[in-house]
């Protein structure tokens, strides 16, 4: 039975919206043939960058790192294929300032060989130690397959006792249905990656929380969680209401708790991992495999055949257009991500990457619909997730008034874009809060750094004092010793004195004696 | 190929502006109906007038400040505006008194604020308030309510009374409302019993106003459904006034009206769907909401009963509107997290 939430921990807000989600599900995902390019961008997670351990020309195999990681926050990429580097040059990525990035591009050779990159499979990872698991999850290049592309080994390094693993097959964006498919396909995967993470985290309790318009994903992962026979796992269905999806939302439906503001989950006992990243550590752990594919939804009303593709990192979008039947005529805009917070590419030349879910393609809107102002109607308040006041938000970004639009907790905006939706002014709401917070934070990093610059003068001021007071103390001091020897001098002077008279008196006596007299 | 850039979201809800000002419209008709029944020409005249000038100071308003004109014009917020206004002026309203009325609302409240959406102060009410202050005599002469008033005064007749004014037995056909004839002889100390044979008083109010407060009540529950307006306002408005009325009608039945005759006289349940919910003045926070309604059902009590005027939503609507910053400031809701 698919536990259905007992209590309904309502969040505020949300939106129902047209899913159009059968439009992809109709087929089974397919396999994309192999591309005559890779192009491999070198940062496709949140942190730094690793460094370059590949040059132009070299061979390598399927699954060989290019990078190697020196910092917790890095994680490296991996060749999806066997092939030869061509080029390490600025291409085209999806990024929403539109930037090239550093890509390496990889020419396959066909033959798709491992050679000897595969890492040692973990057969049973039960019993391996959680810092092995972790160590190999990192090697292999995951990170969050939802979107957020934070490195998975990370959450899985517990600072705080866990209680609960939260893992998201929500999927609340319209459009994409990559998740979808991979819990229908490969829900025994999911169900032993999460075993592997609940080995390490040694929670309580799984929760697998699935949004209840995905029928077919909920039956199928209630039937791979009962063949595992793992009682900590629970399949949940939850309400479809955009954005469940988003962690913070999903934590409150399923347990109630709401991650402090500014905080992680982690600092209540929570840490929640997508479908995906759950099957992607089945797959480094148990067989050896690095992230090297992942499922992508390409769909939209310009696209022809809309459907789920199995995609090796590095292909290029237009290639997957290409192959779901190319786009239609009246395509207009090219989004990464879905429809409420994706983001548009300018061209198909960019590269589906880790955090890559869907490739969207939309029609223009029938009428571009003119900004009037705010008539403070409320309708973004009551759709807002966090239960913030978009009205007033809006209204102090827009005046610069920053401090107060922090008063209004401006940086608990998961950017959602309901308030945006719903705004009968349509009004570009979620921009005035991206602009407010990109102002704040580069204020702050100003004033953190007149504060280092005011900090190092005020040093360097007294630094010179300190040394000037030295200087005088040495001198007086000098000083002091020069007077006192001064005083030596007179004494010595003195016996000195003495001793010539002594010496004169003497003189004289021996002159007497001379002179016949005697003394003794 | 290359494709347009956009933020996201990348999808919106097909509603805007003018379709919101357009449902308050409907939700008015079936009062804005029955008030035509009971006054015939002098209604509609009201509201061809309202909407005339109203539309006309806003093209005017938009000119002067170098605003794009159709946009605006087409979002029927001055026609909202002309509405309310157009069926709050007694029937027969001259044109003068009209046009002076809008020229508060439009012009001073609404456009020198900087225009929709900017307004502190809810511009029907002001340009009400401004008219009630300057020209009370005009503004008390209510006609009586009559079935099918067209039948009993004529369209030439109406013209004349509008635009050349001083119809001759024209008096003899206005007088004072039911909520003014209450509180002139409450003053008097008449005892309400006493007071209520000497006007046509119908179930809940005054007769015929008692209709058209019901018909106010059922557009209103209308834009309720419609996820136009909030609950809260109206909810606290009327909770408070029959509260406020209930009390005082406890402590002394004979000389304070019951909780039903003030939710069916007057303005309130006109001001408790379609003035105090107003957007742009109200308060915008859940709680925010309930305070400020609450108020401004306390402030029109007090002012019916012990004010020096009849009815009262426009002096509360615009003494709270002024309280609104404050109240929204203080009323935050809790958000995720915190």
């Amino acid at each position: 039975m698919i536990t259905s939430l007992l209590k309904r921990w309502l969040n505020p807000g949300g939106l129902h919206l047209d899913y159009h989600k059968e439009e992809s599900t109709q087929q089974p995902v397919r396999n994309l043939p192999l591309p005559a390019e890779l192009v491999i961008p070198l940062q496709q997670h949140m942190g730094q960058k690793a460094s370059l351990c590949v040059r132009v020309g070299d061979y390598v195999h399927k699954g060989q790192a290019l990078t190697k990681p020196d910092g917790q926050m890095q994680v490296p990429v991996h060749a999806s294929t066997s092939g030869t580097v061509t080029a390490i040059e600025e291409h085209p990525v999806a990024h929403p300032s539109g930037l090239n990035d550093l890509c390496i591009i990889l020419t396959p050779d066909g033959k798709d060989d491992w050679g000897d990159a595969r890492m040692t499979p973990y057969l049973d990872p039960a019993q391996e130690k959680p810092e092995t698991l972790r160590q190999r999850i990192s090697t292999a290049g995951i990170v969050g397959l939802g979107g957020a592309v934070f490195p998975a080994a990370i959450k899985l390094a517990a600072h705080t006792p866990i209680t609960t693993l939260i893992i998201n097959g929500a999927e609340c964006e319209p459009y994409i249905t990559c998740d979808d498919m991979l819990m229908r396909e490969k829900p025994d995967e999911i169900i032993a990656g999460i075993q592997i993470m609940l080995h390490m985290l040694a929670p309580q309790q799984c929760l697998v929380g699935i949004e209840d318009n995905k029928p077919q994903a909920l039956a199928a992962m209630q039937t791979a969680a009962e063949k595992a026979g793992d009682r900590r796992i629970q399949i949940v269905s939850v309400p479809t209401l955009y954005p469940t999806g988003s962690e913070k939302q999903l934590i409150k439906i399923l347990t109630g708790k709401e991650v402090p503001s500014g905080g992680r989950p982690a600092d209540i006992g929570m840490v929640c991992h997508n479908a995906a990243t759950a099957r992607a550590i089945y797959r480094a752990v148990v067989l050896g495999e690095p992230l090297l594919e992942r499922y992508v939804t390409v769909t939209g009303e310009g696209v022809a055949h809309p459907c789920n593709l199995n995609v090796p990192l590095g292909t290029s979008v237009e290639y997957l257009l290409n192959q779901a039947g190319g786009c239609t005529p009246t395509a207009d805009h090219l989004l990464m991500g879905g429809p409420m917070m994706g983001i548009t590419l300018q061209s198909g030349q960019v590269p589906v990457v880790k955090a890559t879910n869907c490739i969207l393609v939309k029609t223009a809107p029938e009428q571009q619909q003119p900004v009037m102002p705010c008539i403070r109607c409320g309708r973004c308040a009551e759709s807002c997730p966090a239960n913030l006041l978009p009205q007033q938000l809006y209204w102090h970004a827009r005046a610069r008034e920053f401090d107060k639009t922090e008063h209004y907790h401006l940086f608990d905006c998961i950017e959602c874009g309901c308030c945006a939706y719903v705004c009968p002014s349509h009004i570009p709401l979620v921009d005035y809060y991206r602009f407010a917070k990109a102002e704040i934070r580069t204020q702050r990093a100003t004033h953190a750094q007149a504060e280092h610059a005011r900090n190092r003068h005020e040093f360097r001021l007294q630094r010179l004092e300190r040394a000037k007071q030295e200087k005088a103390e040495k001198l007086a001091k000098h000083r002091e010793q020069a007077a006192k020897t001064g005083a030596d001098d007179a004494k010595k002077a003195a016996i000195q004195a003495a001793l010539a008279r002594a010496k004169a008196k003497k003189a004289q006596a021996a002159a007497a004696t001379t002179t016949g007299e005697p003394t003794e | 190929m290359i494709f347009t850039q956009r933020t996201s979201p990348h999808i919106s809800a097909s509603t805007d502006v003018s379709h919101i000002m357009r449902q308050v419209l409907y939700a008015l008709l079936p009062g804005t109906v029955l008030l035509v029944w009971y006054f015939g020409w002098g209604m509609l005249s009201n509201l061809l007038l309202a909407v005339l000038f109203a539309e006309g100071f806003e093209w005017g308003m938009l000119k002067l400040r170098n605003r794009p004109i159709r946009p605006f014009l087409s979002d029927y917020s001055a026609v909202v505006t002309a509405w309310l206004l157009a069926v709050a002026l007694p029937a027969f309203a001259p044109w003068w008194l009209i046009a002076v009325a809008m020229l508060f609302a439009i012009v001073i409240a609404k456009h020198l604020y900087g225009g929709l959406g900017y307004n502190p102060f809810n511009p029907a009410m002001v340009g009400y308030a401004a008219v009630l202050v300057s020209y009370p005599v005009q503004m008390t002469g209510w006609p009586a309510p009559q079935d099918f008033s067209f039948s009993h005064i004529g369209l030439m007749q109406a013209v004349q009374q509008v635009f050349l004014g001083g119809t001759t037995g024209w008096d003899a056909l206005t007088g004072a409302t039911v909520l003014d004839t209450v509180k002139v002889n409450l003053h008097l100390h008449k005892a309400l019993a006493d007071i209520y044979p000497t006007k046509p008083f119908g179930l809940l109010g005054g007769k015929a106003w008692e209709w058209v407060n019901v018909a106010w009540l059922v557009g209103g529950l209308w834009l309720f459904y419609q996820r136009v307006i909030a609950w809260q306002l109206p909810v606290a408005f009327l909770g408070s006034l029959a509260l406020m009325a209930t009390v005082f009608w406890v402590i002394d039945s004979a000389h304070y009206a019951s909780a039903l005759f003030h939710l069916f006289s007057g303005a309130a349940m006109l001001g408790a769907f379609f003035i105090v919910t107003d957007p742009v003045t109200a308060s915008t926070t859940p709680r925010g909401k309930l305070i400020y309604a609450a108020f401004i059902g306390v402030l029109v009590y007090v002012i019916r009963t012990w004010g020096s005027y009849p009815d009262a939503v426009a002096f509360s609507v615009i003494i709270m509107n002024m309280v609104v910053p404050l109240v929204d400031y203080y009323t935050q809701p809790r958000v995720y997290g915190t």
